[in-house]
């Protein structure tokens, strides 16, 4: 390797706790923004959260699937396996936690995997990167985890990223979870979470 | 008892939060805790179901929690505040056992007072006081399955599961019905969750099944012999299963607690004395001890009057005012001494039938059972 490899968490122990509790809740709380705080400054186009995310959770049993636009930059893969241990895999359903940098551009959710009826824990957290993460009118959803109704702006998104929730969440108990993270916050979608047709 | 836990185990030091530090916070090792920690997220991601994960040895038996301990120690941060109870006390030698653990290898801030912890560690009760947002619930279970008892085979309950096929429960309780007149099942009552999964709730009283539906606080189940974690996210909807012509009811007590005279909580007998003297206090040690530094009393019973039966199941059993937490622990072990090793199968999901429970056990859910069946009005 002829670059020097970015350092991980400072204090693993502590940092990986952190960063676990702010996913817990974020999943806990669909589509509330929860702050994420890092100091991770891992290879472009990682972004310090992705890097969190995968710091965090991911280790030789629970392996990575990168983008594209992540595939494409060798020091990220070698970042990644370097500090997590993780199986960085070709195929995206054979994925623990996809990473996403360009959310427009990614395969449809049904190409991760959805788990089994007798194993829905099997599947892929897919975990995108994203511009835009905020409290306020954009996807009104509903479900477990949810008092009433949560409405959440996210952008990008995929193009038909409501139809290829719906049938997600058709899928139930299966189903892909997704995670979103932006600069210093992380919200969930998990499967449970209906969103709501415009409105 | 000689089950004690361990007591050698490291205080934290300055250096802490290293991986290489000759300790772990919080026990586990980091590949534990994110093995854990995914099952977790797993487990909030689809309620009610249960995620299998590798337990880890602890440093106590089986039967002292081992599951809950194990997803608190995955859960817990330094700026935490834990409380542990079992079965309402905070005082008992399984609860100070386990929060001395956590404070000895995690150094975290420990409480009795339900209001001030962020992370509650429980065996066999929910707080009567309200849990709020950004709070979490530890239970320690023993039999993760709701099913086991019907259906003893893992890979059939898991079809069962999968294909939402809750009829031979509902079989089990109508001839529950048939057989009493009511549903006798008094804890490990089942539970929907959100529409979906059924699930054991642990031991609790049913007393405490509405406690859990649209409870602001998330709800994390460990079961740490049978290896599952399931989850109930915040303010989702819990229904205990029952009959439309034989709804879902909670036990009542017909007086407050004798000691701060609270109405519509958990009761537990205290035997007072061998002369048949007793009274029914609050099972929630800190609930009861913060209404009386309130000013509030109750009627103590004098230890020769009449007997203050209550209507439903009359929780457990104390056998002296000393030591409570201990005789309450030990009246639900089937009145012996020592504290319960927890190994003692519960009683299964709901009343009757199973015979291959151990004597005692058998004996207790049969008063159980007749207590209840002559308490219940209708
Ligand atoms: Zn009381």
């Amino acid at each position: 390797m002829s670059i020097a490899l970015a350092p991980g968490f400072t204090e693993p122990v502590f940092d990986a706790q952190r960063v676990f509790r702010a996913l817990m809740d974020a999943t806990a709380r669909p589509a509330t923004v929860q702050p994420l705080a890092t100091d991770l400054v891992p290879p472009a186009p990682l972004t310090p959260e992705l890097a969190a995310v995968a710091l965090a959770l991911a280790d030789h049993e629970a392996p990575l699937w990168l983008d594209a636009a992540l595939a494409a930059v060798p020091a990220v893969a070698a970042y990644l396996r370097f500090h997590t241990g993780a199986r960085v895999v070709e195929t995206p359903d054979e994925a623990a936690f996809a990473l996403v940098a360009e959310p427009d551009a990614m395969p449809p959710l049904g190409a991760f995997a959805v788990g089994t009826d007798e194993y829905p824990d099997r599947s892929t957290t897919v975990v995108m990167a994203v511009r835009t993460l905020a409290a306020g009118r954009g996807l009104a959803c509903e479900g477990p985890g949810i008092l009433d109704r949560a409405d959440i702006a996210i952008a990008p998104l995929p193009g038909d990223f409501l139809a290829q929730r719906a049938a997600n969440r058709a899928l139930f108990p299966r189903g892909i979870d997704c995670l979103f993270v932006a600069p210093g916050s992380v919200a969930a979608l998990p499967r449970t979470t209906q969103i709501l047709p415009e409105g | 008892m000689s089950a004690a836990m361990r007591d050698d185990l490291p205080s934290p030091g300055a250096t802490a939060g290293k991986e290489t530090d000759a300790y772990n916070f919080a026990y586990l090792d980091e590949q534990t805790k994110r093995m854990i920690r995914r099952a977790i997220l797993k487990a909030i991601a689809i309620p009610g179901y249960q995620v299998p994960f590798a337990s880890r040895e602890m440093p106590m038996p089986y039967g002292w929690g081992t599951g809950g301990v194990q997803v608190t120690a995955a859960v817990l941060g330094p700026e935490d505040v834990l409380k542990v109870i079992d079965q309402g006390s905070d005082d008992t030698t399984n609860a100070v056992s386990i929060r001395r653990f956590f404070a000895k290898t995690a150094g975290v801030e420990t409480t009795t007072k339900t209001r001030a912890a962020t992370v509650i560690q429980t065996r066999h009760r929910i707080p009567e006081e309200p849990l709020r947002d950004g709070q979490i619930l530890v239970y320690q279970v023993p039999i993760p399955e709701p099913l086991r008892f019907l259906e003893p085979r893992e890979t059939e309950t898991r079809k069962l599961h999968a294909l939402a096929d809750y009829g031979l429960m509902h079989v089990k309780l109508y001839e529950d019905i048939a057989r009493h007149g009511h549903i006798a099942t008094t804890y490990a009552y089942p539970v929907e969750v959100a529409g979906r999964y059924v699930m054991d709730p642990s031991p609790t009283p049913k007393f405490d099944n509405p406690k859990m539906d649209m409870c602001a606080a998330l709800q994390l189940f460990g079961a740490g012999r049978e290896k599952r974690i399931y989850a109930v996210p915040p303010h989702t909807r819990v229904r205990s299963l029952d009959f439309e012509d034989h709804p879902f009811r909670i036990q009542t007590f017909k007086q407050p607690c004798a000691l701060c005279g609270a109405e519509g909580v958990y009761l537990d007998e205290v035997v007072l004395d061998d002369r048949g003297g007793r009274m029914f206090v609050c099972s929630d040690t800190d609930f009861c001890e913060e209404r009386r530094a309130a000013g509030h009393q109750g009627m103590m019973v004098d230890p020769g009057a009449s007997d203050p039966s209550p209507e439903g199941e009359g929780g457990s059993r104390r056998k002296a005012r000393d030591g409570w937490g201990e005789a309450r622990h030990a009246a639900r072990a089937g009145k012996r001494a020592a504290p319960s090793d927890g190994l003692r199968p519960p009683p299964p999901p709901y009343g009757g039938g199973s015979s291959d429970l151990p004597s005692d056990t058998a004996a207790e859910k049969r008063e159980v059972v007749a207590k209840d069946k002559a308490g219940e009005t209708r």
